[in-house]
């Protein structure tokens, strides 16, 4: 059985069998010299001997198996015991499954999101994701395509991969659908390791041209919607943004692309990037948009690739100082990535994979308080095994199986709820018109074995204690008659009021994180945005897509304007290139130059900026705190100009007044003519960043945000505002209309959910908790029914009798309550980053948790409190 | 695989036989035929260890290192394997006694109780 193998065990068996043939023989001798016949002497030996294979057989069993048929022989009992008490059974399985089922429900999130959120892509253990950085600029950015190309040497990676997330519109027909897509370097998939199901991959020349090779690589799930999983696809053209390109190959089924939160529908060559974005920034060192990744060489750990990063940037600070001063690339590991979905849902993870973890042990402190209940009533059973030679490791052993098996059952029944509720998360988000939200939920062998072990370290927390406490049986006194119980007073009920305490202490802990997450939420709500968030709705139009020139957009743009403000209701409409609090429409972002601004060594001055239509301050309600708006004569034939943001007025010109003054962006200086409002664009719980507008005349797009104002409920606008689109060109795609309100929930989803996940965990958790103690009290009371009877019998009276009860009942939940309020001081602080507008140990909060959990336990004890007022004296006192 | 029946005995006398072969041993080292003997004769033959209870005990024992084996050659010339109490066998008996005792002492309790209501 063990290392030795099988000849050791041969040789056992061939001693074994002479051993039992000696005694046969000895037998056999022994009987011939009684004075059998030595022909009935070796039968009635064998007779008495028994089945002389079985005797082997059994007795080889000894040798090794030993444990394991023990273990088979406990797995029976324990079936059988666990069948006896249904109702134990049940509740304890639903408990723990609930707590197991969360736990592997989280871990799965994680996994898909955090660690390996790429399903298709084999490379996703060495995968890290490249951003900048910038001296001045909090956070990071996005790289140049030329910086990118430059690193893409570095020792201690095997490839670097470009990527830029997209909006693209695809037409055919009269069907124009709006998806995500990706701008991709040549090697894409080759370096992802990504398989395709038709074609091909890009060429290594495709990325280079400006426009000059329109291909594509189409998903599976659009191969299958949109072609209906044609044969003949590649080489079949499809208009992308009004550009015809040839579909060149169809990506693997389970590959979504490399972006979290969206599944990607199309893959396009970085050198279409004109197409896509409205401008060809494959030369522009200072143009940072790739939001790439990096492949680690086999054996590379990030930080020593990081080093020889570090040391490519330098060599590109001395080669190109006036670009690349203060600035830096990182290699991020992808759960870090700024530029997807897991930065917002890192911080909600990490608080669910706490609240989960606390969900369990308070299941494991529920189960343990049932086993212990029963290993009062089981005495009887354990001191008759006992007595008919168990010992004591032998029932420890026994108890232990039960739990074991306990555990299996509720970790199947976990993980299968786990399973079924995988796409959960992906119900907190508001499907958005042509855009698929996955979440990649895994349940790959990792999450299956950490699921396993939260089933088996629990099981062993829940079992010990009562296992410990059910096989200390002192024989001769547990034989005796059982004592009575007095109030608290044996150790076990101690062990149980301990584990009610910790229900109560943990229930509390997440009671305070729903009560902080709840206070946020509602702070957010109250934030001043800077901009006027009712009555403003919201809608994109793409003219890239329809294929007009710029000539063409300035006509369409001004004939829209003028139809939207002809609306009934709308009182101003304005277009703008971002919109505020979306990540989908990004503000830009570069390097600045400011006329008298003293830059620190290393700093390179950042800032924001969005083109505007004059009326946009007014739509929006941002106010103009100095000079003037834009005006319609601000055109490409004037002197360019620029509004700044208050926040970037006092960064750069510090006490003095900005207007007037000169301000570079893009190689183009800009006189500055007025100061607006400070307007949260990025995040409403961030601090306002230096912003600073354009006219939309001097810095022409061909998509762009429409905004109008109204003085209508959005029911009688927002219709209006569609057909108004739709009137003036019908081969200009539409797009939902919104109120800005609905922009500003969909930014703060990630506190939705975590709110959301924390409620139910929350009540899930005061529930196992006020059982728990309900349980324990009524188990007191049903154990102290003398010591009752006795004091009414003396002259206490029911409501005295309650009182009793109750203060137990108390004393209890008051420790609970202070243990609770020292662990959430601890660990409330995890929340940080989804906290807002209040503190990690707001007393509010703290005093709103304790009312709840005073009044949940009141409530749970009055029932067993009730019950022993109503004591009948006489039956209490009969022995 | 062994049928339940005959484990569910062994299970049944497993403390006791355990009790009873370690006893039989501080006489002496003696082989399983010899052991069955004289559990069978110190008992005025109201016990009789069949060989599926002894042979699996004794191989139980000798792995839990209460007892060891060694082959020997008997007077008739007979390889046989022969069993000795070690010193943890020793404890074990020491310990398996005092138990006996007390359960004997417990289950004399049981059965004296009745009688008390009776009267």
């Amino acid at each position: 059985m063990t290392m030795r193998g099988p000849h050791r065990r041969h040789n056992r068996d061939a001693e074994l069998a002479e051993e039992l043939r000696a005694h046969l023989a000895m037998d056999e001798a022994d009987r011939i010299a009684r004075g059998e016949a030595p022909r009935d002497a070796a039968a009635s030996a064998r007779r008495d001997f028994g089945n002389l294979g079985l005797v082997h057989d059994l007795t080889r069993d000894m040798w090794s198996r030993a444990w394991l048929d023990s273990f088979r022989q406990d797995a029976r009992i324990a079936i059988r015991a666990l069948r006896r008490a249904p109702a134990f059974t049940c509740i304890a399985v639903l408990c723990l499954a609930l707590g197991i089922g969360a736990n592997a429900a989280v871990f799965s999130w994680m996994e898909g999101i955090l660690f390996r959120p790429y399903p298709g892509v084999a490379v996703q253990d060495r995968l890290v994701v490249i951003a900048g950085t910038a001296r001045g600029t909090p956070g990071y950015t996005p790289v140049s395509w030329p910086d990118f190309q430059d690193i893409g040497l570095t020792t201690g990676f095997s490839a670097f991969v470009a990527d830029k997330i997209i909006r693209v519109t695809i037409t055919g027909g009269d069907r124009a659908d709006r998806v995500i897509g990706e701008l991709v370097s040549a090697n894409y998939f080759d370096a992802l390791g990504v398989r395709l199901a038709h074609g091909r991959g890009f060429l290594p020349d495709e990325q280079t041209g400006n426009g000059a090779h329109p291909v594509a690589v189409i998903s599976y799930a659009m191969w299958r919607d949109r072609f209906g999983l044609d044969r003949r696809i590649v080489g079949r053209t499809a208009d992308l943004n009004g550009v015809p390109h040839v579909i060149v190959g169809v990506a693997e089924k389970r590959f979504t692309g490399t972006f979290v939160g969206y599944g990607s529908q199309i893959w396009i060559p970085a050198s279409m990037q004109a197409a896509f974005t409205g401008r060809y920034e494959l030369e522009n060192r200072s143009a940072p948009w790739i939001e790439g990744f990096a492949v680690l060489a086999p054996g590379v750990s990030r930080r020593e690739a990081q080093a020889s990063l570090s040391v490519a940037i330098k060599r590109l600070q001395q080669t190109y100082p006036d670009v690349e001063r203060g600035r830096g690339i990182r290699a991020l590991p992808l759960w870090e990535s700024p530029f997807n979905a897991q930065r917002d849902l890192a911080p909600m993870l990490r608080v669910a994979a706490v609240v989960v973890a606390f969900v369990l042990l308070i299941a494991c402190a529920n189960v343990a308080n049932l086993l212990l209940v029963r290993s009062f009533t089981r005495r009887h059973e354990m001191t008759v095994r006992m007595a008919v030679g168990a010992g004591r490791t032998r029932l420890l052993r026994q108890l232990v199986t039960e739990a074991l098996i306990l555990g299996a059952i509720a970790t199947t029944v976990g993980l299968a709820m786990a399973f079924a509720c995988r796409h959960a998360l992906t119900l907190f988000f508001a499907p958005r018109s042509g855009v698929v939200i996955t979440f990649n939920t895994t349940f790959d062998w990792r999450v299956l074995m950490l699921s396993a072990g939260a089933g088996l370290v629990s099981t062993l927390l829940f079992a010990l204690a009562p296992a410990m406490r059910a096989s200390d049986i002192d024989l001769t006194s547990a034989l005796k008659a059982d004592a009575r119980g007095v109030l608290g007073g044996r150790p076990a009920s101690r062990l149980r009021a301990g584990l009610v305490v910790a229900q109560v202490a943990m229930s509390f802990v997440l009671l305070v994180g729903a009560g902080l997450l709840f206070t946020s939420l509602r702070h957010m709500r109250d934030v001043n945005p800077g901009f006027e968030t009712t009555r403003v709705y919201t809608t994109w139009v793409n003219l890239l897509a329809a294929r007009y020139d710029s000539a063409r957009v300035r006509i369409y743009a001004d004939a829209l304007l003028e139809r939207l403000r002809s609306l009934s209701g709308v009182q101003s409409a304005a277009l703008a290139t971002s919109r505020p609090l979306d990540v989908g429409s990004p503000y830009d972002g570069g390097p600045i130059a400011v006329d008298g601004y003293e830059t620190a060594p290393d700093e390179a001055p950042t800032a924001r900026s969005t083109a505007v239509t004059p009326g946009y301050f007014a739509t929006l309600g941002i106010p103009i705190v100095r000079g003037r708006d834009f005006r319609l004569a601000d055109g490409d034939t004037t002197l360019p100009v620029a509004i700044v943001s208050q926040t970037m007025a006092a960064k750069y010109w510090p006490g003095s007044d900005p207007v007037g003054r000169r301000l570079q962006a893009r190689g183009r200086w800009m006189r500055v003519i007025g100061v607006a409002g400070d307007v949260r664009f990025e995040s409403l719980l961030e601090d306002p960043q230096p912003v600073f507008y354009v006219p939309m005349r001097q810095s022409p797009r061909s998509a762009f945000n429409v905004f109008v104002r109204s003085s209508r409920p959005f029911a009688a606008v927002g219709p209006g505002v569609s057909s108004t689109v739709h009137a003036l060109d019908p081969g200009v795609a539409t797009y939902d209309v919104l109120p800005m309100r609905d922009v500003i929930e969909r930014s703060t989803s990630s506190q939705r959910i975590a709110v959301t996940l924390l409620a139910i965990c929350g009540t899930l958790a005061l529930l196992l908790a006020s059982i728990g103690l309900y349980g324990v009290m009524a188990y007191v009371v049903s154990q102290s029914t003398r010591e009752l009877g006795l004091r009414m019998a003396l002259g206490a009276g029911p409501a005295g009798v309650l009182r009793l009860v109750m203060a137990r009942g108390m004393r209890v939940t008051a420790a609970g309550v202070v243990a609770g309020a020292a662990i959430a001081l601890g660990t409330t602080r995890l929340m940080g980053d989804l906290l807002f507008g209040v503190r990690p140990y707001d007393p509010a909060t703290f005093a709103a948790a304790m009312l709840v959990m005073i009044a949940t336990a009141v409530a749970a004890c009055a029932v067993p409190g009730v019950q022993a007022a109503r004591t009948d004296i006489v039956t209490a006192l009969r022995v | 695989m062994p049928k339940s029946p005959p484990t569910s005995r062994l299970e049944l006398l497993q403390g006791t036989l355990d009790l009873i072969i370690l006893q039989t041993l501080r006489w002496g080292p003696l082989h399983g035929y010899g052991i069955a003997q004289m559990i069978r004769a110190a008992s005025r033959h109201v016990l009789r260890v069949d060989a599926g209870s002894l042979y699996p005990a004794l191989h139980r024992l000798e792995r839990q290192r209460a007892i060891a084996a060694q082959w020997h050659v008997s007077d008739r010339n007979q390889r046989v394997r022969v069993y000795r109490l070690t010193a943890k066998g020793r404890r074990v008996l020491t310990a398996e006694r005092s138990r006996w005792d007390r359960l004997t002492e417990a289950i004399a309790g049981i059965l004296a109780r009745p009688a008390e209501g009776d009267a």
